[in-house]
C-alpha cells in the first residue's frame, strides 16, 4: 500500500491512497462524505437523471478498503447518504452489499449534517465518537483537540514543473485531521479557502490521495 | 410528358431555350427515381421543377403536389423568389410556400391543414411534418419530391434522416416520384443508390459540365507562415484581386478563421470597399442583409465559410479563393463551381495556403484537380441513431405495426440490409431505454398495444421528442447582443465554452466587429461595442475535415520528387532544411522522430493519414507509451503527424506499432476517451436518450456534457453493450477515429525509422503551435507529483529520511 503514515496525539495511522484513514492499533478504517444516492436526490429534486450506479461504485470502492486492511472497525463519518430519504431509497442489492460488509465488524455511522436523525440500516448511529485520544465526528469544532472530522471535501493542488495538478487531499496537523470525500460524484474545496485555512495550523500538511498518497504543506 | 403550350411559350418570350438536360427531366417525369449531375448555374433547379409546372398548368391538382427540400433554410427561400417569377409569368395557378424553422407557428399549422402546391423545406421541417397525426392527410396528393443539393445531405445523418422521411413518404403515397439534383461528385451511382426507393433502379443524366475551371496559387510578395490557419501575410494580395474582379466569394474553412480575416481585410481596406462576411453563426437578420446585399451586386466580395457552399443563385461573382487547404477535392471543386455562373465560361479560382505545409497541400489539389481527380471515402449502413429517431417520430404520428416500419425503413438504400435484429434492438431501445436504462420512466417511451401496434406510452412525449427532432450536431452556442439599453441589437452566436472563457472587460471578433463582454443574462452575452483594444477571438467551431487520403498520398508523391518546381522557393527551401536535418516522409516508411524540447521528451509520428486518424493514432500511442513505462503527458495531431510528449525518450517504436495489438486493444483503449464521449453524446442525443431542447430554460452545454458523460461511464462499465454503445463504437470507429485509414497506412509502410535528433526539426515545428492539444494523466501525474512533493518536503525540513 502507497500509504502516508504518521502519528497523530499519540495514534499511528495511516492515510491510504483511496481517500480512507487506517488506525491499524484498533483495526479501525474510517471514511467520510459516501455520499451514497446522490443520483437519486438529484433525480428526485428536478436535476439531470443520473444512472443510480454511483452508489455501487462508491460501496465498491469501500469494500475494497475494508477487505484489503480486513478492518474489524468501520466509521463512517457523516454525510454518508445525500440525505435521510435517499438513504431509505438505498436499492435492495446495494443494501445487500452493505449488509454483507457490516457482517463480523463493528459498523458506526456518525451523523453528519445531510443525513442527521437514525437511519434505517444496520450499525451504531452517534453524533460522535471518541476513542482513546481521538474524537471522531462530522464537522471540525474550532478548539478541539484530537479531532478526525470530514464535511469539507478538501482537495489540494500542486505546481509540479511541467504541470499543476489537483487532488482530494486529507488535511493533517497536530490537533485535527480532515478527511477527503469518499463518495463518487462528489465535489471538492480547495485546501486555499478560507474556512480551512482558518482551521488549520501554519504547519498543516496535506496528503493528496490517488494512485499512491503523497504528503505536503498544506498549499495556502 | 409535354411541356404544356404556355410554358415553351414563355421560354420563347425569353428568347431561351431549353436545356438538353431540363428536356430529358420532362420526357422521364414517368420514372420513380432520377438523378441529375449538373455544374451550378446549368439551370437545375428548373430542371427539377419543369416536370412539376407542366403537370400543375391546369390546376387540375388539389393539394401538395410537389415538395423540395433543400440543405439550407437559405436556399429554400431563394428557389421560392426564383421560382415565383416564371410561375406568375406564365400566368401558372401554382401556390408555392416554404416551411423551415423560420416559418410562423401559425402559418406552419395552416400548411398542414392546406398544404401549397409546392411546398419547399428542409430536412428537419419535413421530419416534423411526418411526425403530425395528420401527415397521411396532409401528403396524400403528392405526386413529386425534388432534393436539391443532394451531395450535400449525401455525407451525413442528415441525408439518411431524409431518406427515412422519403421511404415514409412513399408509404403514405405511393405514386411518388423522386428527383434529385447535385453538383459534380466523384460516384454519381452511389448517390443514386441513395435517392431511390429500393430496390427501384435511378436513371442517372449528366448534363454538359462545360469548361475546366481556371485555378492558380495565389501569388503574394510576403511568405506564408509556419503554422496557424489565418493567412493575414496574404491580405494585400487578396485585396488586389477584389480589386480587379466584380464580385469575389473569400472562402474559409471555420468560422474563427473568417472573422479574423474579415477583421484584418477591413483594416487594411483604404479605399473602402464594400466587402462583407457571412458564416453560420452570424445572426439571421444579419446573413440576409449580406445575401441581399449580394444579389443587388453592392458587394465586392464577401468573407465566407461553408455557409455559401451550397448554390444559393446570386450576384455576378467572377472569383472565388479559398483561404487555407481545401481539405478535400470534391469541395474545392464544388467551391470553384460558385464562381461564374454563366453556363459557358470557365470559373475563375484562387487558392491561398495559410502556412507553409497547406503549400505542399494547394499545390497538389491543383494536380488534381487538373487531372479531375474527385476523392470520397464511401458511407457505410445508415446509422442506428438516426433509425431510433425515426422510430420516435413514427410513433408521435400514431400507433405503428413494427413489422411494416420495419419494411418501410428497409426500402431506403442506406438500411436496406437493416438485419430485423437490429430494428427490434433500436425499438426496444425506443420503448425502454435498453437494459440498464430501464429504472428510468423518462426512458420508457412506447408500449405495444393488446393488437400488438406499438404506440407512445404517453401521448404528451410527443412534444418532447417533435422538439428534439434533427441530426445537426453543431457545438452549443449562445446568442450575442449588444446591451439592452443600447438596442439590444443580436450579432450572432459564439460557442459556449468561449464564453464561458471571458470575463468581464475581455474584447472579442464577432461579426467582424470588436465587442467587449459585458455579462451574460438569460443565456444571452451581452456585448457592448468597443474598437480599442486588440480583441480575443472568438472560438466558433470550424468543420474539421480531414484531408483525404488521396491528396495525402499526393503530398507524399511531391516528397519524393526530385522536382519541385511547382512549389513556391520559401517551401522548397523549407523541405530541403527538413532533408537536410532529418528526412523527409516517403510512402514505404513510417517517419518517427524523437527529440527532446523544453524539459519534455517529444516524438513526431508522420503518417499522414489525416486529422482523425492521427488523433486516434495519438490516443493508441500515449495508452501504450503509459503501459510501457514512459510516462506520457499529452500529444497534438494535424493531417499529416501526431506528437506526443511525456517524461521518457522512445528508444524502440517498433513494438508500439503491433497492428494486432492495436486492434485488439482498441476497443478498451478507446472506451475511456473524449473522442468517444463527444461520439456518444451525439448518437445519444439523435437517438433521444439526452433532450438537446426542453421545455423551460434551456440546458446549457456542461449540463449536458455531464450528464452525457457520466451516461456513457456508466454504461461502459455496467452495460457495455447497450445499443448506444454499439452505436458510438462502429460510428467512431469509421468517423472520428477513423481506424481503417491507420490500418491503410500500416499497410502501406515497410519499416518504420526513428531518428534522434537534438532539438525540433523543420517539419515539426508547426506542431507546437496547433491548436488542440490532449493532456494525458497517468504515471506521468505520479512521478511529477513524487518529485515535487519530495522537493517541497525537503524544502520544509520534514523529509522522511
Amino acid at each position: 500500500m502507497n500509504a502516508h503514515a504518521f502519528t497523530f496525539c499519540g495514534a499511528r495511522l495511516s492515510a491510504l491512497p483511496s481517500g480512507a484513514l487506517w488506525w491499524a492499533d484498533q483495526g479501525l478504517i474510517c471514511v467520510s462524505d459516501l455520499h451514497l444516492c446522490k443520483s437519486e436526490r438529484h433525480a428526485r429534486r428536478g436535476g439531470a437523471q443520473l444512472p443510480p450506479y454511483e452508489t455501487r461504485d462508491t460501496l465498491q470502492r469501500l469494500s475494497d478498503a475494508v477487505e484489503a486492511t480486513n478492518a474489524r472497525q468501520v466509521i463512517c463519518l457523516g454525510d454518508s447518504f445525500d440525505d435521510l430519504a435517499a438513504a431509505r431509497a438505498l436499492p435492495e442489492t446495494e443494501r445487500l452489499f452493505l449488509t454483507r460488509l457490516q457482517a463480523g465488524r463493528r459498523w458506526i455511522w456518525i451523523e453528519g449534517n445531510h443525513d442527521p436523525g437514525p437511519l434505517d440500516l444496520g450499525g451504531e448511529h452517534l453524533s460522535e465518537l471518541t476513542i482513546g485520544p481521538l474524537t471522531y465526528r462530522h464537522i471540525a469544532q474550532p478548539d478541539a483537540k484530537g479531532e478526525i472530522s470530514g464535511h469539507y471535501h478538501p482537495k489540494a493542488q500542486v505546481r509540479t514543473r511541467l504541470r499543476t495538478i489537483s487532488r482530494p487531499a486529507f488535511l493533517v496537523d497536530c490537533d485535527r485531521v480532515i478527511l477527503p470525500a469518499f463518495g463518487t460524484f462528489t465535489g471538492g474545496l480547495r485546501s486555499t479557502s478560507p474556512e480551512l485555512a482558518r482551521l488549520m495550523h501554519p504547519d498543516a500538511l496535506a496528503i493528496l490521495t490517488g494512485p499512491s498518497a503523497h504528503p505536503i504543506r498544506m498549499p495556502r | 410528358m409535354k411541356l404544356p403550350d404556355q410554358i415553351t411559350a414563355w421560354f420563347d418570350r425569353r428568347g431561351w431555350q431549353v436545356h438538353p438536360h431540363q428536356q430529358a427531366m420532362v420526357d422521364r417525369a414517368d420514372a420513380p427515381a432520377t438523378l441529375l449531375i449538373a455544374p451550378t448555374g446549368g439551370g437545375k433547379t428548373m430542371a427539377g421543377f419543369l416536370p412539376t409546372l407542366a403537370d400543375l398548368a391546369d390546376g387540375g391538382h388539389d393539394g401538395l403536389h410537389t415538395l423540395y427540400i433543400s440543405p439550407l433554410k437559405a436556399l429554400a427561400a431563394d428557389i421560392k423568389r426564383n421560382l415565383r417569377t416564371p410561375v406568375d409569368e406564365i400566368g401558372l395557378p401554382i401556390r408555392i410556400e416554404d416551411r423551415t424553422g423560420d416559418t410562423s407557428a401559425t402559418q406552419k399549422k395552416r400548411q398542414r391543414a392546406d398544404p401549397p402546391h409546392i411546398l419547399l423545406t428542409t430536412p428537419e421541417s419535413l421530419a416534423l411534418l411526418t411526425s403530425y397525426e395528420d401527415a397521411a392527410r396532409t401528403f396524400a396528393g403528392l405526386k413529386r419530391v425534388v432534393v436539391d443539393e443532394i451531395h450535400a445531405l449525401a455525407d451525413s445523418k442528415r441525408g439518411d434522416q431524409l431518406m427515412l422521411a422519403l421511404a415514409r413518404l412513399q408509404t403514405l403515397a405511393p405514386g411518388l416520384h423522386r428527383v434529385g439534383l447535385s453538383a459534380t461528385v466523384e460516384d454519381p451511382a452511389a448517390i443514386a443508390r441513395l435517392l431511390a426507393r429500393h430496390p427501384d433502379p435511378c436513371d442517372i443524366l449528366m448534363a454538359d459540365p462545360g469548361p475546366d475551371p481556371d485555378i492558380a496559387m495565389l501569388e503574394t510578395a510576403e511568405r506564408p507562415p509556419w503554422a496557424g490557419g489565418g493567412a493575414a501575410y496574404a491580405i494585400p494580395a487578396v485585396l488586389e484581386q477584389v480589386k480587379q474582379h466584380k464580385t469575389t466569394l473569400i472562402f474559409h474553412n471555420t468560422r474563427a478563421q473568417a472573422e479574423i480575416f474579415f477583421h484584418n481585410l477591413w483594416l487594411a481596406n483604404e479605399e473602402s470597399l464594400p466587402i462583407g462576411i457571412h458564416h453560420g453563426s452570424l445572426d439571421r437578420v444579419q446573413r440576409e442583409r449580406v445575401e441581399q446585399a449580394m444579389v443587388r451586386g453592392d458587394l465586392r466580395a464577401i468573407v465566407c465559410t461553408g455557409s455559401l457552399d451550397l448554390g444559393l443563385d446570386w450576384g455576378d461573382v467572377d472569383l472565388v479563393i479559398q483561404i487555407g487547404a481545401p481539405k478535400n477535392v470534391k469541395r474545392l471543386v464544388q467551391r470553384i463551381g460558385r464562381a461564374n455562373h454563366r453556363y459557358n465560361a470557365p470559373s475563375k479560382a484562387l487558392l491561398v495556403p495559410a502556412n507553409r505545409f497547406e503549400v505542399v497541400e494547394c499545390v497538389a489539389a491543383l494536380e488534381a484537380v487538373k487531372a479531375h481527380d474527385l476523392d470520397g471515402d464511401p458511407r457505410g449502413p445508415g446509422p442506428l441513431d438516426v433509425l431510433c429517431q425515426q422510430i420516435l417520430i413514427a410513433a408521435c404520428s400514431g400507433p405503428f405495426d413494427a413489422d411494416a416500419l420495419y419494411r418501410e425503413v428497409k426500402t431506403a438504400g442506406a438500411y436496406a440490409d437493416l438485419t430485423r435484429a437490429a430494428f427490434d434492438d433500436c425499438l426496444d431501445f425506443c420503448a425502454t431505454g435498453g437494459y440498464a436504462l430501464r429504472a428510468y420512466d423518462q426512458w420508457q417511451r412506447l408500449k405495444q398495444q393488446p393488437d400488438g401496434l406499438w404506440q407512445l406510452r404517453d401521448p404528451r412525449s410527443a412534444q418532447r421528442i417533435r422538439m428534439n427532432i434533427g441530426t445537426i450536431q453543431d457545438s452549443d452556442t449562445l446568442k450575442v447582443r449588444l446591451q439592452r439599453n443600447r438596442g439590444g441589437k443580436p450579432l450572432g452566436e459564439i460557442e459556449e465554452y468561449f464564453a464561458a472563457s471571458l470575463s468581464p472587460g475581455d474584447t472579442f471578433l464577432i461579426g467582424g466587429r470588436i465587442v467587449r463582454y459585458e455579462g451574460l443574462r438569460e443565456m444571452v452575452v451581452e456585448v457592448s461595442r468597443n474598437a480599442s483594444r486588440k480583441p480575443k477571438i472568438a472560438v466558433f467551431s470550424g468543420t474539421k475535415f480531414a484531408t483525404s487520403t488521396q491528396l495525402s498520398n499526393r503530398i507524399l508523391d511531391m516528397f519524393a520528387h526530385n522536382d519541385w518546381s511547382g512549389l513556391p522557393a520559401h517551401t522548397r527551401d523549407w523541405l530541403a532544411l527538413q532533408r537536410d536535418v532529418s528526412r523527409l516522409p516517403d510512402r514505404d516508411r513510417l517517419l518517427i522522430e524523437s527529440f527532446p524540447h523544453d524539459g519534455r521528451e517529444h516524438i513526431c509520428i508522420y503518417g499522414f493519414a489525416g486529422r482523425n486518424a492521427q488523433q486516434t493514432l495519438g490516443l493508441l500511442l500515449t495508452k501504450r507509451l503509459e503501459e510501457t513505462g514512459h510516462a506520457p503527458m499529452g500529444f497534438v495531431s494535424t493531417d499529416y503527424a501526431t506528437l506526443i510528449w511525456g517524461l521518457d525518450a522512445v528508444i524502440d517504436p517498433a513494438p508500439l506499432f503491433d497492428i494486432d495489438a492495436l486492434r485488439d486493444g482498441l476497443d478498451r483503449w478507446l472506451a475511456g476517451n473524449a473522442v468517444m464521449k463527444r461520439t456518444f453524446r451525439g448518437a445519444a442525443t439523435i437517438a433521444g436518450l439526452i433532450d438537446r431542447n426542453v421545455m423551460g430554460p434551456r440546458k446549457t452545454g456542461r449540463q449536458m456534457t455531464m450528464s452525457s458523460d457520466i451516461l456513457y461511464d456508466t454504461l461502459l462499465k455496467y452495460d457495455p453493450d447497450h445499443l448506444m454503445m454499439r452505436i458510438t463504437r462502429t460510428e467512431a470507429l469509421r468517423g472520428l477515429v477513423d481506424f481503417g485509414r491507420i490500418e491503410a497506412m500500416l499497410a502501406r509502410i515497410r519499416g518504420i525509422d526513428l531518428i534522434r535528433l537534438d532539438r525540433v526539426t523543420p517539419l515539426a515545428a508547426p506542431l507546437f503551435l496547433e491548436q488542440g492539444r490532449v493532456p494525458v494523466s497517468g504515471s506521468a501525474d505520479e512521478r511529477l507529483l513524487a518529485e515535487e512533493t519530495a522537493a517541497l518536503m525537503d524544502a520544509a525540513g520534514l523529509a522522511d529520511s
